[in-house]
């Protein structure tokens, strides 16, 4: 089939000015319409908070933070729920890596059949869909409260975007040296485990890596409904109006995340230099 | 590489069908197990308390509940009261985010600092940009369940403290990403403007705004969809919407109430990506 080269769609005119022009007109008084909407529809008190009495208390308030708690006794323990706040993180992306790469396979066009490939995305999309702090709030019900609930919680959802993305990787890896492999006789597993898995492994690594970073900010909040580390001691003793030992819980989780910034940024920059 | 049973294999042939790694493998397996240990004492993992029988009736009572998803006309009319309030949280917190993000971004952007344009930028501008900067970084790392916990405290439960705690997280993180396609533009016009004596919004307006508007758009909007998924999030510790019915529907373990939920969540988030998609689409 020939094509005429002046017709063709690369020289398709532009959509005219004022038609675009009349169709963002009409995005932007929705979105406007969208905002108005939602400031009339909720009941905010903002006026509540310019009068000088509730300037005076929230003052009040914040001067109940000063002095954080320092006793010895206390930051031990906060260290400690900041230790089980990390480890939370690391098994949950320890096992999410794991199951994410046993449904990767199933999932990526390149190992599997659509039969496998259909229902397998549907539970990574599910497993992503929902987020960690509705995860752990729906498995306090079968684990109890504590630690192993936020680890169940985190993995699950690390499972659904991890396994997305290692069947992204697997399916853009070469296919050579698999192909080779195929043709001396090897079967799928070994040409899995000898001709993908270490061509991707760097970059599945890399993922898993940079989803730790963002387990150990969800998994310092997590507690917040009972899932155990740092989360669980900010509620409890927020809850309880123990506001200096509140300060001292949230610069420890300020002092993770700030950590786990630091380390990201240069470990980030060592490794493209 | 499979081998037939019964091929004559050389010494040389064996050693290169041995793995020459193994030693390095076996080692790095017995130091993983030994990091693995302290994680699953720390963190309590006992699997097998998910099969106790008490816990395996309560969790299999609570999934029973799921089919069918509550679908009465009350429970509907309450989920889309709420889906609505989940949306106008966002949408309202996001606003305020802009206001607050547009002029720390302004403040913070090096590309129209006039003193800059003879060398080096002096000293009163230059710590008012690291000030800008280092209030958003303040803004952005306290994490919004931790505002909206604090101001629960502070104004009651409800959605005036899921709105805040939206405004002021990305209101941080707004201000630091637009700063940064401020500065990524060509600033050559911008300099140029400046130069010949137009004001710094002057400036903004037309040498920076018309290369960076696109991206700068495009950019509020996946943060807009961001926020829809964060204010159920918020819900849970009292800052009204979706997620605080879930949160009650939870503690009463009403499974069918909770699966009628999820599945309006999962939708909302769909429908939420699928218009922020369109939308900055449209934009390229």
């Amino acid at each position: 089939m020939s094509r005429d080269p002046v017709a063709g769609p690369m020289l398709r005119l532009p959509a005219s000015v004022s038609a675009l022009r009349v169709r963002n007109s009409w995005v932007l008084l929705a979105a406007l319409a969208l905002v108005v909407a939602s400031f009339w529809s909720l009941d905010l008190h903002f006026s509540a908070f310019w009068s000088s009495e509730a300037i005076r208390a929230m003052s009040r308030f914040a001067a109940e933070f000063l002095p954080p708690d320092s006793s010895p006794a206390f930051v031990r323990k906060v260290v400690l729920a900041a230790g089980e706040t990390l480890a939370m993180s690391a098994l949950g992306t320890l096992l999410a890596s794991m199951l994410g790469l046993l449904l990767a396979l199933p999932a990526a066009y390149t190992h599997s059949r659509a039969v496998w490939r259909v229902p397998t995305r549907l539970l990574l999309n599910g497993l992503r869909a929902v987020p960690e702090l509705v995860w752990a709030s729906l498995m306090l019900i079968a684990a109890g409260l504590g630690p192993m609930a936020g680890t169940l919680a985190l993995t699950l959802h690390t499972t659904g975007v991890l396994g997305r993305l290692f069947a992204e990787a697997i399916e853009n890896t070469p296919p050579g040296p698999a192909f080779a492999l195929r043709t001396q006789g090897a079967g799928p597993a070994q040409v899995f485990l000898y001709a993908t898995l270490p061509q991707v492994a760097p970059q599945l690594l890399s993922y898993a890596l940079y989803r730790w970073e963002n387990n150990i900010r969800a998994a310092s909040i997590l507690g917040v409904v009972g899932a155990g580390g740092l989360g669980q001691m900010l509620a409890y003793h927020l809850g309880l109006f123990q506001m200096a030992r509140t300060a001292t819980v949230l610069l420890a989780m300020l002092a993770l995340v700030l950590a786990v910034d630091a380390t990201s940024y240069f470990a980030r920059r060592a490794m493209t230099r | 590489m499979a081998l037939e049973p019964g091929t004559l294999i050389s010494p040389a042939h064996a050693a290169a069908v041995r793995d020459p790694a193994w030693r390095g493998r076996v080692a790095w397996m017995l130091l993983a197990a030994l990091l693995l240990w302290p994680l699953l004492v720390l963190t309590e993992f006992r699997p097998w308390q998910l099969l106790q029988p008490r816990s395996l009736r309560v969790t299999a009572h609570f999934l029973a509940g799921f089919v069918p998803p509550a679908s009465n006309r009350d429970f509907l009319a309450l989920v889309a009261r709420e889906t609505w309030r989940t949306v106008a949280i966002a949408t309202a917190g996001v606003s305020l985010a802009l206001l607050l993000a547009a002029p720390l971004a302004l403040l913070a952007t090096a590309a129209l600092s006039v003193s800059s344009l003879a060398g080096r930028m002096a000293v009163l501008p230059f710590a008012v940009r690291q000030a800008a900067r280092a209030l958003m970084v303040a803004l952005r790392t306290v994490p919004e369940l931790v505002w909206a916990l604090l101001f629960v405290r502070v104004v009651g439960l409800g959605p005036t403290a899921g709105v805040l705690a939206i405004g002021l997280t990305y209101g941080g993180m707004l201000g630091k990403v637009f700063a940064e396609i401020l500065e990524s533009c060509d600033a050559h016009p911008t300099r140029t403007l400046l130069a010949n004596g137009s004001g710094r919004l002057q400036a903004f307006a037309y040498g920076l705004l018309p290369q960076a508007a696109p991206e700068l758009t495009s950019y509020a909007i996946y943060r807009w969809e961001c926020a829809i998924r964060s204010s159920v999030v918020l819900g849970f510790v009292g800052a009204g919407g979706l997620g605080q019915q879930m949160d009650s529907s939870l503690k009463m373990l009403a499974g069918s109430e909770v699966a009628t939920m999820l599945l309006v969540f999962i939708a909302l988030v769909g429908l939420a990506d699928a218009v922020s998609a369109w939308l900055r689409r449209s934009l390229r």
